[in-house]
């Protein structure tokens, strides 16, 4: 089974990218919880880079692999848009977030709650936000 | 799948039936449906998540940008049979005790009728 995927960025591409990884962890035999966790997770570094990084570049592309290492799942999701400044990430308000009537800012809160680790790495010209998750 | 929204009105309420995936493409549909004007003639929107089988951050903003604005025209916002996997996105948030979220439609109903 393929562990890659490469696909430019258009927001209709979300869904090939959660059904692939859906596709890869059905054969862990996770819970349907903890599966949707994960592809959550996935998909919200991969529509951040879509819609922030890259401003739904349609000639840009992200490239997402994905391995497990004894109990433990990783994901390695590239691109070469604007890198993620994690410095100047500050959790959201939640309750600040309603009384403003703010639709965004909580899906980065989502993936930090979910995975073990989350890594963003860049060399200026290539990024790389790394996912892991402990699956035992 | 794309998400599909069904709208039906009963009495003073709207019932919205959620079909599909709620991500940063398709949750622009439920934007629209929300922002609706209509919408504010009614005292409670009741959503129907049994088909919801996804939902990520951006159908949630959407939810969460228009519930004060809910609140402060009277109008109660209630979730039910929403699927287990869903329901925990909005617990990770801690977004089930800003919310209703309710098992069924009848409970749904009870409340919106206190």
């Amino acid at each position: 089974m393929s562990n890659s995927i490469r696909v430019n960025c258009t927001k209709k591409n979300l869904k090939l990218i959660r059904d692939f990884v859906t596709e890869y962890l059905r054969t862990l035999a996770l819970s349907d919880i903890l599966m949707n966790q994960i592809v959550l997770a996935v998909d919200e570094i991969c529509a951040n880079l879509i819609i922030h990084a890259n401003h739904e570049d349609p000639s840009k592309y992200l490239t997402l692999k994905v391995h497990t290492v004894k109990d433990q799942v990783k994901f390695e999701i590239s691109d070469q848009g604007r890198a993620f400044e994690q410095s100047n990430y500050r959790e959201p308000n939640i309750q600040e977030h309603i009384r403003m009537g703010k639709k965004g800012g909580v899906g980065i809160a989502l993936v930090n709650r979910i995975m073990d680790k989350v890594e963003f790495i860049t060399d200026g010209t290539q990024n790389t936000c790394l996912l892991y998750k402990k699956i035992r | 799948m794309p998400m599909k929204i069904t709208q039906e009105i009963r009495d003073n309420t709207v019932i919205l039936t959620l079909d599909g995936e709620l991500d940063a493409s398709s949750s622009v549909i439920l934007d629209e449906e929300l922002s609706d004007p209509e919408i504010m003639k009614y005292t409670m929107v009741l959503v129907n998540c049994q088909n919801l089988n996804y939902i990520s951050s951006a159908g949630l903003g959407v939810f969460i940008s228009h519930l004060q604005r809910f609140e402060d025209a009277q109008i109660r916002l209630i979730f039910y049979n929403m699927q287990d996997k869903v329901r925990n996105v909005f617990e990770i948030l801690g977004l089930d005790l800003l919310m209703t979220i309710v098992s069924d439609y009848e409970e749904a109903r009870s409340i919106a009728n206190e």
